[in-house]
């Protein structure tokens, strides 16, 4: 699954994107932001406000209960701030 | 046929409008919103302001809101440019325009386009200012603004 970070997300985890493999425990976003925490301070700096979290699956605006599979492309940013 | 695009380079407006109504004689109206980065921001003055963007879903989720745009109201055609990159105080950011046979139907819809692009796009900006670089935070008042159009 690849993984792609925006915004303050992007700068507090460090990296723009990574490929990860998810365990077959994990089934949605709620999920994944769950086991992204495990991996590290610098994750549950930038994923600890779920309330100020986006998340896009496969490039669709979704939210905390979308549905993951093997092959998304799942987002993680902030309020979106154009225009 | 919509034109969206999503770039780093400045845009004409003048070209962007005379091209929207070229050769053209049904259209009535031309509405448009040029924004643009301005040199305060919270009481602070700022030095360049950088846009980020998600490459793919923004061509895709304003394409998704012309669409929208163009099923409520009866558009001859829609321009919406919006650039990414570093860019300083006076610099265009965005152009909306939209053309139809009565101007109702463009005010409306280019506002309805702007509400729309505040807060669904996905773009990010981060601020230079003497303090250091800040991310801009959401304001409620853009998603009051962008709310008002919720179909129902």
């Amino acid at each position: 699954m690849q993984l792609l970070y925006f915004g303050w997300v992007k700068q507090r985890i460090g990296i723009d994107k990574e490929t990860v493999a998810l365990p077959a425990h994990v089934t949605d976003v709620r999920g994944l932001i769950g086991w992204l925490n495990a991996r590290g301070p610098k994750y549950q700096d930038a994923l600890k406000n779920l309330g100020s979290l986006r998340v896009a699956v496969n490039q669709e605006l979704t939210d905390l209960d979308a549905k993951l599979r093997d092959g998304d492309e799942v987002a993680l940013f902030p309020p979106m701030t154009g225009g | 046929m919509p034109t969206i695009r999503v770039q780093s380079e400045d845009f004409d407006v003048g070209a962007e409008l005379a091209r929207l109504t070229a050769g053209k004689t049904n259209v009535g109206g031309l509405g448009c919103f040029v924004g643009l980065v301005r040199d305060m921001a919270a009481n602070e003055k700022i030095a360049a302001m950088t846009l980020e963007h998600y490459p793919g879903m923004t061509e895709r989720a304003i394409e998704k809101i012309v669409a929208e745009a163009c099923a409520r109201w009866p558009l001859d055609d829609v321009t919406v440019i919006h650039r990414y990159g570093r860019l300083e105080p006076g610099a265009r950011i965005v152009l909306v325009a939209t053309t139809s046979s009565h101007r109702e139907a463009c005010l409306a819809s280019v506002h309805f386009l702007i509400d729309w692009l505040k807060t669904k796009a996905p773009f990010w900006k981060l601020e230079d200012t003497a303090s250091g670089a800040k991310w801009v935070a959401a304001r409620e008042e853009d998603d009051k603004a962008a709310e008002r159009w919720k179909a129902g």
